[in-house]
């Protein structure tokens, strides 16, 4: 290829075509160019590797397309560098779409990466797997995200939130699975997840407001602690979600306002009846009184007014206008107003929103009137909005001080800007009647200005203020008709025209001279000056045909032959109107009544009026347009919905918080988890005691335990050091409690073992509610199965809460997968509020899969299911410090590293190992081996100086042994 | 949310490009051109711009406009608030943010941008986070990762993204403690041609560099906390402890941060350091105009009155202005008509003036708009309210560090480099 192009090249030497040359030695660089990317990107060497890879992403940020390297660049996408790995992530990113099939790949390293002890690298790796917009992999990223979902790590669930709105955007048909997935990641209860999984919510689903009533005093609580970006988020779903669950505060207070404003305009007859109709609602109303909840939304998102962050105060200003009693709206202006002194586009943005606010609320800013002043540096938006929001607030009192600001402004050398200041005078003129008269004057002073532009605003204001009260004004319009000689803009004309001809009657004598002069230069005139022209004279026909007849049909000639069809339309229609033929119709009698109809003076509104009908703070409410994704906020219900939905019930809070520290997900788990070991150690120690205790009083046992958990957990949260000596204590008394275990005979139903059950983590199988008042927990005793040494014991725990006895109780269809075995326990019976413990044993074939199966007793059936962790999965086994280093050389070990200190009955509590003697005190040995097929599983946590320590497991199971070391970093990873 | 994002300079190139979704054709920006077109000043450029399919918003910070593309309803605060961010991380990272600047580290502009936004929503904007994902380049850095091919990219997840204090990265290391907190006001002030105050208000912030070990717990009081009407504050700051006490109790991040920022409420009196006497004029039917202006301090509280800058735009009719300043240098440019007086620092013995005259067009008419006078000043070792800090307390650490507070008063209105203390004094 390289011999063509030079062929090519030579011949055009020869031929001394430059263009072409040109054009070829460019294409030879480039494609050399990138040869040598993709040389580099072979090498060995990551520094070259990473050179090329940050040539290429230059290349990317200039926008040159660098598509045909993709082969080279997403072989190295398990570079170990990790900075050559971001840069493939970034680079896959960007052409995933295009290459699809290049783009597979690389999956499975994620894939990989999703199951890295790294927390940060799982987290990577699913957030490049769900950027990669691939529909083919839809089913992997669902999956990643769900097991994302449940992560120990925070920060990998945000990743998966994150991850939500991606594949939804992908593969819509998705929505319910992320429903779902939603759902659970709303009951997260730590705010790095909650602002992330608002704004999946928003995005997937945001009109499934049932979602959020269990969560929303949980995301109320949390928010001050949530960052900014999500505080934005949950704010703005709060208010819509708050339109929908709340009654107006400020139900009373409208009637009564609507009723005011009512007396103000309406005329008296109408008035009485109205107050009779208003007065009979108003006692049909119940007093309101604020839910609860509602208060707790206003009160705690008041402090993030304080915010740095301008986009969260706007947020709290929002929902606090479309939320709060009217008495206490008002505490959102001064923040507002202190956003004004931030950059010009956040001033454009708020201001936009205070105009639409002084329109509703205008006390609420008048204490902040100064702060609106504008300055002769700020951009001429800005001074256009603050002129805005200036007449929003002008009122009787005011009104004198903001006309004194606003005659500074006409001189200011903006012209835009001095043209908007004269409208805004006109507006104030029109708002206020008492001082209509001086801006009138002030604005016909202005007639006699030097600059045009500011004489032909003028004109056009006083235009419309004229409409008002014209028979007062004739001189003025005297001094407008004669100005008529001197303006050129053509809208100034035109109305200064159009005054003329609705007024002639004021002016009878001026009002055909002009009309001569217009006609003399009807043919260079504007458009719209032209139609003018022609309206008055349509006018003058009709009031004074005699003077200006002819003069009217000169113009009508004229207009026929014009080159707009508008005007020659327009003057068809006239003529036949007024010039009375034989063939005109009937309407031609009422031309007058036509033409000198009184009009209503035309009514200077704010362009902000009714804008509040969009959320304030959106983008739809700045551009007073739909913007796609707009979620409309409702109008408030007419009676409250059920307050009882946002209930979390509280035998169900128990729950879930027994849950949290048993359970293998959730969301405290990764506090409760690391601390599990401290914990348990405190646990024995309680139900030692309780022990003894419940001797005396047995049938009280489960009760006692209940609360000695709950002793727990209020113990957790005491000092560091205090539970550090604790734990060391617990050792040897843990060993005390597994003698006393090991009597007691586990198969028979006997209270003493209820006690050392307990000290083991217990899971639940049956809730109390789901199973009719049977509940069942189970826990991994850890004693040997003597029917069957392949099986790991379970001992489950039957309770039952109702009144009547339960019959019956034993298992039916297990459904388990393949080389899986049930022993179950003999079929027994309970009497109300008794507890029995049995023991049953499964054969896992050493996995982590479930055992499901159904428990029946003699009315009903439940499916339930256990799952071990992995660490129930073994049995100790004793060995020497020499066996164990020569057991340790065949097997492959995983070993990461981690910063803690390690404890043994963590360890042992994580995996049921037993501790191998060993002569160095800097390491800890554990050995065991699996239950079914007796591999052997060897644990060494060695401590390094610095605090550090190295976890190694060697087990054959490769999966076990990864599995495995994930349970004990975490626990001991504190 | 955030689409794409645009970095395009004041010659409208398009230096940098980068999307967070499916990639979006960089033609959108001509709607932004069309827009830029339009407007007369450059700040002029509406911050959201509609187009058919997307959302334009734009701001524009050091001549670079920094244009995000949106394609669906996100608060338009949000994109902005963000943006403005993104360009501080950027002057934090490379000292400015300039074009050069950009283009010289893309690399790790593109790094930051993919921390900083997933799929458009906001990830990790903490600097404190950032710094430990991806280090700011150094020449050291530069380097010692040439030669050992270590990365300037963190391998671990920075401990500040889990923890309850996500500002502040853990196990902070300094030989020298120290903590430094500026306490910076600017005035901002409208006065009218005979003199008398329409506006004046102070808007201060106090900024902190704080290099402690480990976790230290502060706070900070003030004498007369009461003067503070508004505050905003980092997210360090316990609310609660402040509205209770009136105290400032935070754990700090670790570097430069903005502790605070305050206003100080238009209900207090004022004190205008400066003052403005003026004589500008012209007379009708000739082409000649007087220009005089004097300067003096006042109410300074005995501290000097430093780089005073002066500047006037004059009405388009003058053509030319012939003006003799007692200090200092004036300029004056025909074109834009805006008349720049370098003062320098205030003598109260011997007060700085510019007296000269105005040449206006011949046959022009008298200019009938008023000229407007801006001056910008600093005052070193004042905070003009009367703002004093009490004392600073460490908590959480052994150690005793060095602590300082440092004063300014500044003319200023927020962030346009140009002009500061708005005078506006309404001539003839």
């Amino acid at each position: 290829m390289i011999h063509l192009i030079m062929d090519t090249f030579l011949r055009y030497l020869k031929e001394r075509e430059q263009e072409q040359l040109v054009k070829i030695l460019s294409f030879m660089f480039y494609i050399f160019r990138h040869d040598d990317l993709k040389e580099m990107l072979d090498s060995n060497k990551d520094s070259l590797k990473l050179e090329a890879m940050k040539r290429i992403v230059a290349m990317i940020a200039r926008g040159k397309n660098t598509s045909d390297l993709f082969p080279a660049v997403v072989k190295n996408v398990a570079c170990k560098n990790i900075e050559v790995k971001k840069l493939v992530y970034v680079y896959l990113v960007r052409y995933a779409e295009e290459q699809q099939d290049l783009a597979l790949l690389s999956i499975s390293t994620f894939q990989r990466g999703l199951k890295d002890p790294n927390q940060l690298i799982r987290a990577s790796a699913l957030r490049v797997l769900s950027s990669i917009r691939v529909t083919i992999i839809v089913p992997i990223m669902m999956l990643a995200i769900k097991e994302a979902a449940s992560d120990m790590s925070p920060y990998v669930r945000k990743t998966a939130a994150h991850a939500i709105p991606k594949l939804h955007s992908l593969d819509p048909e998705q929505k319910d699975q992320l429903i779902e997935v939603i759902e659970k990641l709303l009951a997260d209860k730590t705010t790095l997840v909650a602002g992330s999984v608002v704004m999946a919510f928003e995005e997937v689903c945001p009109d499934r407001i049932d979602l959020i009533h269990k969560n929303y005093r949980k995301l109320c609580n949390l928010l001050i602690d949530v960052e900014e970006w999500g505080q934005v988020v949950i704010i703005n779903m709060l208010t819509r979600y708050a339109r929908t669950q709340f009654l107006n505060p400020n139900i009373n207070e409208s009637l009564l306002e609507d009723s005011s404003e009512k007396a103000f305009y309406a005329s008296d007859d109408e008035e009485d009846e109205d107050k009779k109709a208003e007065a009979a609602a108003l006692v049909k109303r119940k007093p309101y009184v604020m839910d609860p909840d509602h208060r707790l939304l206003l009160r705690n998102t008041k402090p993030l007014l304080q915010s740095r962050n301008a986009a969260v105060v706007m947020a709290v200003a929002q929902l606090y206008f479309h939320l709060a009693p009217k008495a206490e709206v008002g505490i959102i202006a001064k923040a507002l107003v202190r956003l004004m002194r931030s950059h010009s586009e956040v001033q454009y943005v708020v201001l936009q929103n205070v105009a639409t606010m002084t329109i509703k609320r205008r006390g609420m800013f008048e204490p902040y009137l100064k702060s609106f002043y504008i300055r002769s540096t700020d951009p001429t938006q800005i001074k256009i909005l603050k002129l805005e929001v200036l007449t929003n607030l002008a009122n009787e009192t005011n009104i004198s001080t903001i006309l004194r600001e606003f005659q500074t402004y006409i001189k200011s050398m903006d012209k835009d800007f001095v043209a908007a200041s004269i409208q805004a005078i006109g507006r104030c003129a029109t708002n206020i009647g008492e001082v209509r008269d001086t801006c009138l004057n002030g604005l016909v002073q202005l007639l006699s200005n030097r600059d045009e532009l500011v004489v032909a605003e003028s004109v056009v204001v006083i235009k419309k203020l004229l409409q008002m009260q014209p028979e007062q004004h004739s001189d003025i319009i005297k001094h407008m008709a004669k100005l008529i000689d001197n303006i050129q803009v053509p809208m100034a004309r035109a109305s200064i025209l159009w005054l003329i001809g609705e007024y002639c009657e004021h002016v009878p004598k001026i009002a055909p001279d002009v009309l001569r002069k217009m006609a003399k230069t009807f043919t260079n005139e504007e458009d719209i000056v032209k139609l003018q022209i022609i309206n008055l004279a349509a006018k003058l026909y009709l009031t004074n045909s005699k003077q200006t007849k002819l003069l009217t049909q000169y113009v009508l000639n004229l207009a026929k032959y014009d080159q707009n069809y508008d005007i020659r339309d327009r003057a068809r229609f006239i003529r036949q109107l007024i010039v009375p033929t034989d063939k005109s119709g009937a309407l031609s009698k009422y031309a007058k009544k036509l033409f000198l109809a009184l009009k209503p003076a035309p009514v200077l509104e704010s362009p902000f009026k009714d804008r509040d009908h969009f959320q304030l703070g959106s983008l739809s409410h700045l551009l007073n347009a739909k913007a796609g994704g707009y979620q409309e906020l409702p109008e408030w219900p007419e009676s409250a919905p059920d307050p009882s939905v946002r209930n979390v019930e509280v035998k169900d809070s128990v729950c879930a918080r027994r849950t949290v520290l048993t359970g293998p997900e959730g969301a405290g788990v990764l506090l409760l988890q690391t601390t599990r070991g401290i914990l348990i150690s405190l646990f024995r120690q309680m139900t030692h005691e309780l022990l003894h205790h419940s001797h005396s009083e047995q049938s009280s046992g489960t009760e006692d335990r209940k609360r000695g958990r709950k002793a727990v957990k209020n113990q957790k949260s005491s000092s560091e050091s205090e539970s550090e000596s604790e734990s060391s204590e617990s050792e040897d008394e843990s060993e005390e409690e597994s003698e006393e275990e090991s009597e007691s005979d586990t198969n028979i139903r006997k209270k003493k073992t209820i006690a050392p059950s307990g000290s083991i983590k217990m899971y639940e199988l049956l809730h109390r509610i789901t199973g009719e008042g049977l509940a069942v927990e189970y826990c991994f005793s850890r004693q040997p199965f003597s029917p069957d040494p392949n099986m790991v014991a379970v001992q489950i725990q039957f309770t039952n809460n109702t009144n009547s006895e339960t019959k019956n109780l034993h298992i039916e269809e297990p459904r388990l997968q393949s080389g899986m075995r049930i022993r179950e326990f003999a079929e027994i019976g309970l009497q109300p509020s008794e507890s029995v413990t049995v023991v049953m044993g499964i054969d896992f074939c050493d996995s982590t899969q479930a055992a499901n199966f159904q428990l029946c007793t003699h009315t009903r059936k439940f499916f339930v299911s256990i799952q071990p962790p992995v660490g129930e999965l073994m049995t100790p086994v004793f060995l020497t410090e020499n066996d164990f280093k020569k057991e340790q050389g065949k097997r492959m070990s995983a070993h990461p590293r981690f910063s803690t200190p390690s404890c043994s009955i963590r360890v042992t509590a994580t995996a049921n190992l037993s501790r191998v003697p060993c002569g160095s005190d800097k390491e800890c040995r554990f050995a065991g081996k699996t239950v079914s097929s007796g591999c052997l599983v060897l644990v060494t946590v060695t401590t390094k100086e610095g605090g550090r320590a190295q976890l190694t497991v060697n087990c054959e199971k490769m999966v076990i042994g990864t599995m495995l070391v994930k349970d004990i970093m975490q626990a001991l990873s504190q | 949310m955030i689409h794409s994002l645009f970095l395009i300079n004041a010659s409208g190139d398009i230096f940098l490009e980068k999307h967070w979704k499916s990639v979006v054709s960089r033609s959108v920006c001509d709607y932004f051109f069309e827009a830029l077109e339009r407007a007369t000043e450059p700040e002029n450029v509406p911050p959201v711009i509609p187009t058919p399919h997307h959302f334009l918003i734009n701001v524009l910070r050091h001549r670079i406009y920094f244009v995000a593309v949106i394609q669906s309803e996100v608060p338009p605060l949000f994109v902005i608030e963000f943006l403005h961010r993104v360009v501080d991380t950027f002057q934090d990272y490379f000292g400015v943010c300039t074009e050069a600047a950009i283009k010289d580290n893309v690399v790790v502009v593109y790094e930051l941008l993919e921390e900083m936004l997933d799929n458009g929503f906001p990830l990790a904007t903490e600097s404190n986070i950032l710094k430990e994902l991806i280090k700011p380049p150094t020449i050291l850095r530069t380097v010692v990762n040439t030669i050992t091919g270590s990365t300037n990219v963190g391998e671990q997840l920075p401990t500040g993204q889990l923890s309850v204090v996500p500002w502040r990265r853990t196990g902070v290391k300094y030989t020298n403690n120290e903590a430094y907190f500026d306490v910076v006001e600017e005035i901002d002030a409208i006065i009218d041609k005979s003199g008398s105050t329409i506006t004046a208000e102070i808007q201060g912030v106090v900024d902190a560099c704080v290099k402690l070990t480990g976790m230290p717990d502060l706070t900070l009081s003030f004498m007369n906390p009461r003067l503070l009407d508004d505050v905003s504050f980092h997210p360090c700051v316990r609310f609660k402890r402040w509205e209770a006490e009136r105290i400032l109790s935070f754990i700090p991040p670790d570097g430069n941060f903005r502790l605070l920022s305050y206003h100080v409420s238009s209900q207090n009196l004022v004190a205008i350091p400066v003052y403005v006497k003026h004589n500008i004029s012209f007379r009708e039917g000739s082409s000649q105009g007087r220009f005089e202006l004097t300067l003096g301090p006042k109410q300074t509280m005995g501290k000097a009155v430093e780089s005073v800058l002066v500047s006037s735009q004059l009405p388009r009719g003058v053509l030319n202005a012939n003006l003799n300043p007692s200090q200092g240098t004036y300029t004056f440019d025909p074109v834009t008509k805006l008349l720049s007086w370098d003062v320098g620092k205030i003598n109260p013995q011997k007060l700085p003036s510019l007296k000269g005259s105005m040449s206006l067009q011949t046959g022009a008419s008298k200019p009938d708009e008023n000229p407007t006078i801006n001056i910008q000043f600093k005052i070193q070792q004042l905070a003009i309210s009367g703002l004093k800090v009490n004392r600073l307390d460490m908590y959480g650490e052994k150690y005793k560090p060095f602590k300082g507070i440092k004063y300014m008063t500044k003319a200023g209105k927020f962030q346009n480099d140009c002009h500061l203390l708005v005078i506006q004094k309404l001539a003839g």
